[in-house]
C-alpha cells in the first residue's frame, strides 16, 4: 500500500525527460525544454495512457504548458475541462487563453456568489461566463475551480481534462470530480505547500486514497504506470538560484536555470550609502542572495525590528533606482514596486510590513504569505525568514513547500532578512516524530532543506543592528 | 496554543488553581450516562484486564479477568461486558420522535419529504481519557469480526452469542468520536481541558487526577501540590495512591501485587485440576475462589479511584450552564445512534476493516463540516470563546457610532445600511469581506467589509484592497493569529463600516429590529455561523480511475483467522 | 528499492565523533565519580538524544555515562519509568516465537515485503551462525566475522542477537539489535521485533516511530562493520509485529533514512560535551558516593541538587517520557516559573518574556478594556498579551453564571503575584465590574448579538 510520491522517487519516471545533460555536454535549455513539451503533448494527444503527470519546478512553463495543451486538444477536436484550484488561477488561466488564442470559445464557470471572476474576463469576446455549465455546452474549454466541479453533476464526461495545481489539490477533491473526464493530464509543483486538513485523518494514512493526501499521490498509487514528465528547465530561477532551489526542494528530479550566470544583472543608479540594507541589496544584486542578519534575539511573530528591516530594504531598493537587464530586453527595465514582493509565513507579518510600508511611502509592493505567493513571479523578492526569532521550530515553520514558495518567486534576486541563531534553532529542534506505516517518506525533510538554505545563505550575509 | 488560553494557564499558575477557558458547557452530557473505566494487561494488544461500567454512580459492575491469558475468561469477560452495554444502549431505541426528511424517489428519481424515525435520546458512554477512547476502538475492532457458534457452527472457537454485535456499537462509537464535537462517547480528560486550564502542560492534563486535583483540589490544598501528590504519591509498598486512570496499569502494581497474585491464582487452578479427591479438590477449589477474589480485589482498587473520578468530573461539568447550540449538535449524535440502530436491524454486516475511497472522503469532509460548525457554535454560545477569535482579527465586537440609509442599485432596490461600529478589535479585513451576525430573534444577518471609516463618520466603501485570496486549502495556522495594530491603517482608530447585505426581510424598508441603531453594541464575525458540507460524492460503486476504481466487496467481511494463541 | 541515501549535511566521518582526548576522559570520569563505571547507553538511549538535543544538562549527563535513574533517585525525584513484567514477558514470548524455526518464518517475511522479484529464500536454507563469545568486545569480534562469513557466502543468513557497537565520547556502546539478516546480494537488513500489535496494517504511530530511531542506532553502528566487509547496510528495517490480536507474526518494511541523519548528527554533536565541561566550575561532580554497599548515597543532596544545576537544562513536558531526570528538571523549571513547564508552544508569541510572572505582570501592567485598548509599547508581544487579558477580562465578566474555580488563590502561588493595583484582576468575581454592556442570559446570542 505504498504510495508513491513522484519527488521522491529514485528512477527518472518511464517517458520522463533527464534534467539535464551529462557533465561536459552544453545544455541547451531552449531544445530540452521544447523536448519534454513535444514529449507531453504527444503523451497527452496520442498515448494510451488515460492520464499523464507534469511536475514543474518553479517558472518551468506550466501556465505556457496548460495553455498550449488546451489550445492543441481543443484544435483536434477534443472539448477539455480545465480544473484549477482558485479562482484566481481560473481567472488567470482564462485570460491568457483568451489573450493568446482570442478565437478560441472558453467559458468560464462560476460560483454563484457576488463577484465570482474578474471582470477583465468581461473584455474578452470569446470567453462567456455562467454558472451554470449547460450554458457553455459545447464550448471548446471550460474553466472552474475545483471547487466548483464538484458540484457539477448528471453531465456527459468530458474526454479530456487538464488538472492544473495538482499536488496542491487535495485527494478527495479529484475524487469528486474524477467522474466527470475520461482522461487527464496533470499539471502541478511537487515542491510546492501540500495540501493539509484542519482534522485528523491520521486512521488513513498509509492507504492509497487516503483523502487527505494529495491528488497526484493517489493517481499515481493506483495508476503507477502512468508516464511521468518533469520540465526540465526554470525560465524564471536565475542561473544564481535554480542549483540551490534544485539541490535543496528537489533532490531526486533536478532542474537548471534556462538562463546562463550573465544573462540576467540587476543595477543600482545611486550608489550604496553603506547602511545594512543598501550592502545587503548590493550583495544581492551581485550574487542574485542576500542575508541580512539581524542581532540574535527571541521575539514574537511581528518582530518590529525585522518588519522594519524589510520595509526600509523595499524602500532602498525603490530609491536607489534599480534596472534589471534581462533576456527578455537588452535595454535595462526600471525596477518598480510591482516588480517587487515580500513574503512572509504568517499573514500578521505580512500586514505588519504593510503597515511599515505604508509608514514609509511605500505603495505597490505586492507583501503576502508563501500560500499566496504560490505561482507568482517578480524581480525581487525580500523574504522574513520563517524561523527568525523564533523560540523553537514547528512543522509548520520547517514545511519545505513554505521556504521552496518563498525562495524561488524571484527573476533576480532575493533577499531574506533573519534573525542571527537560526542554525543552532534548527540543531536543537528535537526529532521525534510520529512514523505511519505505509507512508512514503516526504523528501526533503525541512530540517534539512532549511540548513542547505541557511548554508548558502550565510555565504551572502550582511550583520546589521537596526 | 492561542495567547489567550496561555494566558489562563498562566493565571492558573499564579492562583494555583484552574481557570475557566469556557463559560459555558460546550458538551452534552446526559442524564443517564454509562461509565466505563477500563484496563487492559501489560504488552498485550486486546488482552482487558477488568473494567468498571455502568450507570449508577454507587453500584459500578465490577469485571475481572483473572488470567488473561486464558481465552475462556475473556469470553467470559466480553459476554458480561455486553450484558451491561447492550441493554442499555437498547434502551434508546424505541422511544423515537418522527422528522421529516428529503430522500430521492427511486421511481421518479425526485426529492420527496418522507417520514422517519430519529431517536428521541440517544445513549452516552464516558471513559476517563484519550487513552480509554483509542480502547473503545481497539475492543470494538477486536470483537466485531467474531463469529458466534449460531453464525458459523463450524468455527472453532465460537464468540459468546452478543459479543459480535458489542463489538459493532463499539466500533460505531469509537468511530463517531473522531467527529469534532459529537458527544457519543467522550472523554472525561477532553471535557475538562476543553472548560479549564490548569497550570501544568497539555501532556500532564492526560493525568485525570492530576487534572481533577487542579480543578477541584481538596480543602486547603493549592491545585499543584495536589496534582503532584495525584500523579507521584506511593504509599509504603510503593504503590500510587491515585492510579492511573487506564487502560495502561502502573508497572509497580503489576509486579509487586497482580503478578504474585496471579501466580497464587494459577497454582490453585493446577492443584484443582490435578485433585485425586473430592475432598482435596473442595478444598483447592476454595483456595482458587480466594485466589480469585483477591484478584477482583485488586484490579476493583486501581479502578474506582478513576471510577470516582469521572463522577466527580461530571459533578464539575455539571454545574457549567449548557451552551445554547449544545443540543443541536446531540441532535446529529441522535441521528448517528439512530442510524447505526437500523443498519443493526437490517441485518448489515459490521463494518468493514478499513473504509473504501468514497467513504473515507466522506467521513473527512464531514468531519470539516463539523469542525467549522463546532467552532463557530462555541463562539456564539460563548464570551470567552468569542475573545479568543476576536483577539485572532476573526470577529469584532464594539458599538455602533451611525447608522446610513442605503440602497442596492437594483432594478428592485434593497436596503443595504451602512453601520459604523467603532471596536477596539483588529479584525483581518479586506473590502468585501463577509460578514455575519446573530440577529435578536436568532436568525444570522449577513454584511460586508465596506472600509475603514473617516474619523469623522462613514465615507463608504475604501479603496478596493487585495485580491480574493486562493479558495484553496489555507494555512492551518493563518486562521488563529492574534490581530496586530498594523492592521489598522494609521489614523483610523477601529471604526469600521459594514454593509448590511441580509437578514432585513423582502421590502424596500428593513424590518424592525434587523438594523442596528447607534449605542448598540454589535458582534460580527468574519465566518459563517451554520457553515455547510462539501459536495456530493459518488457512489462506491462508482469510484473513479483515479481512485482505483469500485473497491472489491468480498474480502472487507472475512472474520480474522483464529489460531491456538489469539489473544481476543 | 535501491533508493539513494538521504542527504547529509555533514556525511563524512558522520556516526564517528572525533575521539576525545585523554584531558577529556578523564574529566568525565571526574564528573561521573572515579569510582563509577559509566552508565552504558542502550540504543533507545542513544535514540532518545534526538529528543532534546537542545539539554545541555542531558548531554553531559549521557556522555559522562552518568546514571540518570540513580542520580533522579538520590535527588528525591524517581522517574516514573518501569516495565510491567507481563510486558516484559510478552515481548520474549513473541520474539521467541518469531525465531522458533531458525529463521526461515522471518527471512520468509523480509522477502515478501521487499517485493523485489528475487527468487524466496528456500526453505531450510537461511543459516542462523552461532555467535557466543566472552564479554561484549568478544560478541562484537564474533558478530563482525559472522557477518562477513555471511556476506561472502551469499545466501540468506539470519544473526540472532548480534553485538555491534558505536563510539559514544570515547567510550565503547554495546548494541544488541533483535536480529540482522544478511541478504543473498551483500546487503543487511536490520530486524525490529515489537510485541505491540499491527491492526489492519496500521500501528501505533508513536511507537513505530520510536522504533524506527532505535534501529537507526543500530543500522548506524552496523555501516562500520559493512564498511569493512565490502557490504551495504539497507536503509528500510523490518518492523515485525503481531498480527491484529494474534501471536501470528506480521511485518512492514520502514524507511529509516531520516531518524539515520538525526542520529548521525546528534552523535557528532555529542562531541559538544567538551564545550560543556570546559565551563563547568572545577572539581563538580555527579558522584553519589555510594557506601560499600553499593546502593547506600552518601553524597549530600544539596550538594547534588547543586552540581546538577550548574548545568543548563532545557525542560520542556515532553522530557516527562524521555529522560529519567526529568520530574527534577520541571521542579526546578516550575520553581523559576518558566513558561516552558506550561508546554514548548508556550513561548511562540512571548518574544523575550520567559516567565509567569513576567508575562503576567506585561498582560496586566496598565489599565485596559477591551474597547479602549492601552496605548501600543512598542512591543508586540505585550501589546497581544494586554489585548488578551483585556479581552478575557471582559469575557469573564460577561460570563452568563459565577464561573467555577474563579476563586482567588487559596495561598500564594510560586510566582508571587503582580499585584495590578489598577486592574480589577480577571479572578474578581463577575459582579466586582459592571460589563461593558448588558449581559444577555444564556439563551441564543450570548456572546453575540
Amino acid at each position: 500500500m505504498t504510495a508513491p510520491h513522484p519527488a521522491t522517487g529514485g528512477a527518472p519516471a518511464p517517458g520522463g525527460t533527464p534534467g539535464g545533460a551529462a557533465d561536459g555536454e552544453a545544455f541547451d535549455p531552449a531544445a530540452a525544454a521544447a523536448r519534454a513539451t513535444e514529449a507531453i503533448l504527444h503523451d497527452t494527444l496520442h498515448g494510451p495512457h488515460r492520464g499523464v503527470v507534469v511536475d514543474s519546478p518553479p517558472g518551468a512553463g506550466k501556465s505556457t504548458l496548460v495553455v498550449r495543451a488546451a489550445r492543441e486538444l481543443a484544435a483536434a477536436g477534443r472539448p477539455l475541462m480545465v480544473v484549477a484550484q482558485t479562482n484566481a488561477q481560473v481567472d488567470d488561466l482564462v485570460d491568457r487563453l483568451a489573450r493568446e488564442d482570442p478565437e478560441l470559445p472558453v467559458g468560464r464557470l462560476h460560483s454563484s456568489e457576488p463577484h465570482p471572476y474578474d471582470p477583465v474576463l468581461d473584455q474578452h469576446p470569446s470567453v462567456r461566463a455562467s454558472a451554470k455549465v449547460a450554458d457553455l455546452a459545447g464550448l471548446d474549454v471550460v474553466v472552474s475551480t475545483a471547487a466548483k466541479w464538484a458540484h457539477i453533476k448528471g453531465v456527459e464526461p468530458w474526454r479530456h481534462a487538464i488538472v492544473d495545481e495538482a499536488y496542491q489539490m487535495r485527494s478527495d477533491a479529484l475524487l469528486a470530480v474524477a467522474g466527470l473526464f475520461e482522461r487527464a493530464l496533470f499539471v502541478g509543483d511537487p515542491g510546492q505547500l501540500d495540501p493539509f486538513s484542519v482534522v485528523g485523518a491520521d486512521q488513513w494514512a498509509g492507504l492509497s486514497y487516503d483523502p487527505s493526501a494529495s491528488a497526484v499521490s493517489t493517481l499515481l498509487a493506483h495508476n503507477p504506470q502512468l508516464p511521468q514528465h518533469r520540465l526540465p528547465v526554470s525560465w524564471r530561477l536565475p542561473a544564481s538560484a535554480a542549483p540551490l532551489v534544485s539541490d535543496a526542494f528537489y533532490p531526486y528530479t533536478p532542474f537548471r536555470s534556462g538562463t546562463g550566470h550573465g544573462d540576467r544583472r540587476l543595477r543600482f543608479g545611486v550608489p550604496s550609502d553603506g547602511s545594512g540594507p543598501d550592502r545587503v541589496l548590493d550583495e544581492a544584486a551581485e550574487s542574485g542572495w542576500g542575508l541580512l542578519e539581524l542581532p540574535a534575539r527571541r521575539t514574537p511573530r511581528t518582530d518590529p525590528e525585522a518588519v522594519g528591516a524589510v520595509a526600509l530594504v523595499v524602500r532602498r531598493l525603490l530609491d536607489r533606482g534599480g534596472a534589471a537587464v534581462s533576456e527578455r530586453s537588452a535595454d535595462p527595465v526600471p525596477l518598480t514596486a510591482d516588480r517587487i514582493a515580500v513574503g512572509t509565513a504568517h499573514r500578521d507579518q505580512a500586514a505588519a510590513v504593510r503597515a511599515a510600508l505604508a509608514g514609509l511611502g511605500v505603495v505597490g509592493v505586492t507583501v503576502d504569505t508563501a500560500n499566496r505567493l504560490q505561482g507568482r513571479e517578480f524581480d525581487v523578492t525580500v523574504v522574513l525568514h520563517p524561523l527568525s526569532g523564533r523560540p523553537d521550530a514547528t512543522e509548520f515553520h520547517l514545511e519545505t513547500g513554505r521556504l521552496c514558495v518563498l525562495a524561488s518567486r524571484h527573476r533576480h534576486a532575493c533577499v531574506v532578512v533573519c534573525r542571527a541563531g537560526v542554525a543552532e534553532l534548527l540543531d536543537e529542534h528535537p526529532s521525534t516524530e510520529p512514523v505511519q506505516l505505509g507512508v512514503t517518506v516526504k523528501f526533503p525533510d525541512g530540517w534539512e532543506a532549511n540548513h542547505a538554505v541557511l548554508a548558502h545563505l550565510a555565504e551572502h550575509r550582511v550583520s546589521w543592528r537596526p | 496554543m492561542s495567547l489567550i488560553t496561555a494566558l489562563a494557564r498562566m493565571e492558573a499558575v499564579r492562583d494555583r488553581r484552574a481557570r475557566p477557558v469556557a463559560t459555558v458547557r460546550h458538551r452534552h452530557l446526559s442524564d443517564r450516562p454509562l461509565v466505563f473505566v477500563p484496563l487492559t494487561t501489560a504488552g498485550e494488544a486486546g488482552a482487558p484486564l477488568g473494567a468498571l461500567v455502568g450507570t449508577e454512580r454507587d453500584a459500578p459492575r465490577l469485571l475481572v479477568v483473572a488470567q488473561p491469558r486464558d481465552r475462556d475468561l475473556r469470553f467470559a469477560f466480553l459476554a458480561e461486558l455486553a450484558e451491561v452495554v447492550l441493554p442499555y444502549v437498547d434502551s434508546y431505541a424505541d422511544d423515537v420522535d418522527l422528522e421529516e426528511r428529503k430522500e430521492t424517489d427511486p421511481e421518479t428519481g425526485k426529492k420527496v419529504p418522507v417520514q422517519v424515525e430519529l431517536c428521541a435520546d440517544a445513549p452516552q458512554l464516558l471513559v476517563p481519557s484519550g487513552a480509554g477512547v483509542e480502547f473503545v476502538r481497539l475492543l470494538g475492532r477486536s470483537m466485531r469480526f467474531r463469529r458466534t457458534a449460531e453464525q458459523d457452527p463450524e468455527t472453532p472457537f465460537p464468540a459468546p452469542a452478543r459479543v459480535p454485535l458489542l463489538g459493532r456499537w463499539l466500533t460505531h462509537y469509537g468511530e463517531r468520536s473522531r467527529v469534532p464535537g459529537s458527544c457519543l462517547l467522550q472523554a472525561m480528560t477532553d471535557l475538562l481541558t476543553r472548560h479549564w486550564a490548569t497550570g501544568q502542560s497539555h501532556l500532564e492534563d492526560q493525568h485525570l487526577g492530576a487534572l481533577l486535583a487542579w480543578i477541584d483540589p481538596p480543602d486547603g490544598m493549592p491545585g499543584d501540590e495536589a496534582a503532584l501528590r495525584a500523579e507521584s504519591e506511593r504509599d509504603a509498598g510503593g504503590q500510587l495512591l491515585c492510579p492511573p486512570a487506564g487502560p495502561a496499569t502502573d508497572p509497580a502494581f503489576d509486579n509487586k501485587l497482580l503478578a504474585p497474585a496471579m501466580a497464587r491464582y494459577d497454582a490453585a487452578r493446577m492443584a484443582v485440576a490435578g485433585a485425586e479427591d473430592g475432598a482435596r479438590a473442595e478444598r483447592h477449589l476454595a483456595e482458587l475462589h480466594r485466589a480469585e477474589a483477591e484478584i477482583r480485589e485488586l484490579i476493583a482498587s486501581q479502578m474506582r479511584p478513576t471510577w470516582d473520578a469521572v463522577w466527580r468530573g461530571l459533578d464539575l461539568l455539571r454545574a457549567l450552564p449548557e451552551g445554547a447550540r449544545v443540543a443541536e449538535r446531540w441532535k446529529r449524535d441522535r441521528w448517528s445512534y439512530t442510524g447505526h440502530r437500523d443498519r443493526v436491524r437490517a441485518g448489515e454486516p459490521p463494518q468493514p476493516r478499513v473504509d473504501d475511497a468514497v467513504t473515507a472522503a466522506q467521513k473527512l469532509a464531514a468531519r470539516e463540516t463539523a469542525q467549522a460548525q463546532l467552532e463557530a457554535q462555541e463562539a456564539l454560545d460563548d464570551p470567552l470563546v468569542m475573545a479568543g477569535r476576536r483577539l485572532a482579527g476573526e470577529a469584532f465586537a464594539g458599538e455602533v457610532a451611525e447608522v446610513v440609509m442605503a440602497w442596492s442599485e437594483t432594478k428592485v432596490p434593497r436596503p443595504r445600511p451602512l453601520v459604523t461600529v467603532r471596536t477596539g478589535d483588529r479584525p483581518h479585513l479586506a473590502e468585501g469581506v463577509k460578514l455575519y451576525r446573530v440577529l435578536p430573534d436568532g436568525r444570522t444577518q449577513t454584511g460586508e467589509f465596506a472600509g475603514y471609516a473617516e474619523p469623522d463618520g462613514p465615507d463608504g466603501p475604501a479603496d478596493p484592497s487585495e485580491p480574493d485570496g486562493p479558495a484553496g486549502p489555507a494555512d492551518p495556522d493563518e486562521g488563529a493569529e492574534p490581530a496586530r495594530p498594523g492592521d489598522v491603517p494609521e489614523g483610523a482608530e477601529g471604526a469600521l463600516v459594514v454593509r448590511l447585505t441580509g437578514g432585513m426581510g423582502r421590502g424596500k424598508t428593513p424590518e424592525q429590529g434587523s438594523v442596528p441603531e447607534p449605542g448598540d453594541r454589535v458582534c460580527w464575525t468574519l465566518f459563517e455561523h451554520a457553515p455547510r458540507g462539501g459536495p456530493e460524492l459518488p457512489d462506491p460503486e462508482a469510484t473513479p480511475w483515479t481512485h482505483g476504481g469500485p473497491p472489491e466487496a468480498a474480502v472487507a467481511q472475512a472474520p480474522d483467522p483464529v489460531t491456538e494463541e489469539d489473544l481476543l | 528499492m535501491a533508493g539513494r541515501p538521504a542527504r547529509q549535511p555533514e556525511a563524512a566521518g558522520a556516526g564517528r565523533p572525533p575521539r576525545p582526548g585523554k584531558a577529556l576522559r578523564q574529566r568525565l570520569a571526574e564528573l561521573r565519580g572515579p569510582a563509577t563505571t559509566p552508565h552504558p547507553l542502550d540504543a533507545r538511549a542513544l535514540a532518545a538524544l534526538a529528543a532534546n538535543p537542545g539539554c545541555r544538562r542531558r548531554a553531559l549527563l549521557d556522555g559522562a555515562g552518568v546514571d540518570k535513574l540513580a542520580l533522579a533517585q538520590a535527588l528525591g525525584s524517581p522517574a516514573a519509568f518501569g516495565q510491567s513484567q507481563f510486558a516484559h514477558q510478552r515481548g520474549n514470548t513473541f520474539e521467541a516465537r518469531v525465531k522458533a524455526d531458525g529463521g526461515q518464518a522471518l527471512t520468509r517475511l523480509l522477502h515478501e515485503r521487499l517485493r523485489d522479484g528475487s527468487p524466496a529464500p528456500e526453505p531450510g536454507t537461511t543459516t542462523v551462525p552461532d555467535l557466543t563469545a566472552a564479554g561484549p568486545q568478544g560478541r562484537t569480534a564474533r558478530t563482525a566475522l559472522a557477518l562477513r562469513e555471511a556476506t561472502a557466502a551469499g545466501g540468506w543468513a539470519l544473526l540472532d542477537h548480534p553485538m555491534v557497537s558505536l563510539d559514544i565520547a570515547g567510550s565503547p556502546a554495546f548494541l544488541e539489535p533483535d536480529a540482522v539478516v544478511v541478504h543473498p546480494d551483500g546487503s543487511w537488513t536490520v530486524i525490529e521485533i515489537k510485541s505491540f500489535p499491527m491492526v489492519d496494517g496500521s500501528a501505533d504511530p508513536a511507537k513505530v516511530g520510536a522504533a524506527a530511531r532505535q534501529a537507526a542506532v543500530y543500522a548506524l553502528a552496523l555501516d562500520r562493520v559493512a564498511a569493512l566487509a565490502g557490504a551495504r547496510v539497507r536503509h528500510e528495517v523490518l518492523l515485525v509485529c503481531p498480527k491484529d490480536f494474534s501471536n501470528l507474526p506480521t511485518a512492514e518494511l520502514v524507511d529509516v533514512r531520516k531518524q539515520l541523519a538525526v542520529t548521525r548528527r546528534q552523535l557528532t554533536r555529542l562531541t559538544r560535551i567538551e564545550e560543556i565541561a570546559a565551563t563547568l566550575p572545577d572539581g563538580l561532580t555527579f558522584d553519589l558516593r555510594l557506601a560499600d554497599d553499593g546502593r547506600t548515597v552518601t553524597r549530600p543532596v544539596e550538594e547534588l541538587r547543586a552540581a546538577v544545576d550548574a548545568v543548563d537544562a532545557a525542560y520542556a513536558p515532553e522530557c516527562l517520557s524521555a529522560c529519567e531526570l526529568a520530574v527534577h528538571c520541571r521542579a526546578r523549571c516550575r520553581a523559576a516559573g518558566g513558561v516552558e513547564s506550561l508546554g514548548r508552544g508556550v513561548r511562540g508569541e512571548l518574544g523575550g518574556l520567559t516567565t509567569v510572572e513576567a508575562v503576567l505582570a506585561a498582560a496586566l501592567g496598565e489599565a485596559a478594556d477591551a474597547d479602549r485598548p492601552a496605548p501600543p509599547t512598542g512591543d508586540p508581544a505585550v501589546d497581544a498579551l494586554r489585548r488578551a487579558a483585556a479581552l478575557r477580562a471582559e469575557a469573564l465578566r460577561a460570563a452568563p453564571a459565577a464561573v467555577p474555580a474563579a476563586g482567588p488563590a487559596p495561598a500564594p502561588g510560586p510566582a508571587p503575584e503582580p499585584a495590578p493595583a489598577a486592574v480589577p484582576g480577571p479572578a474578581a468575581g463577575p459582579a466586582a465590574v459592571p460589563g461593558p454592556a448588558a449581559v444577555p442570559g444564556p439563551a441564543q446570542g450570548a456572546a453575540c448579538r
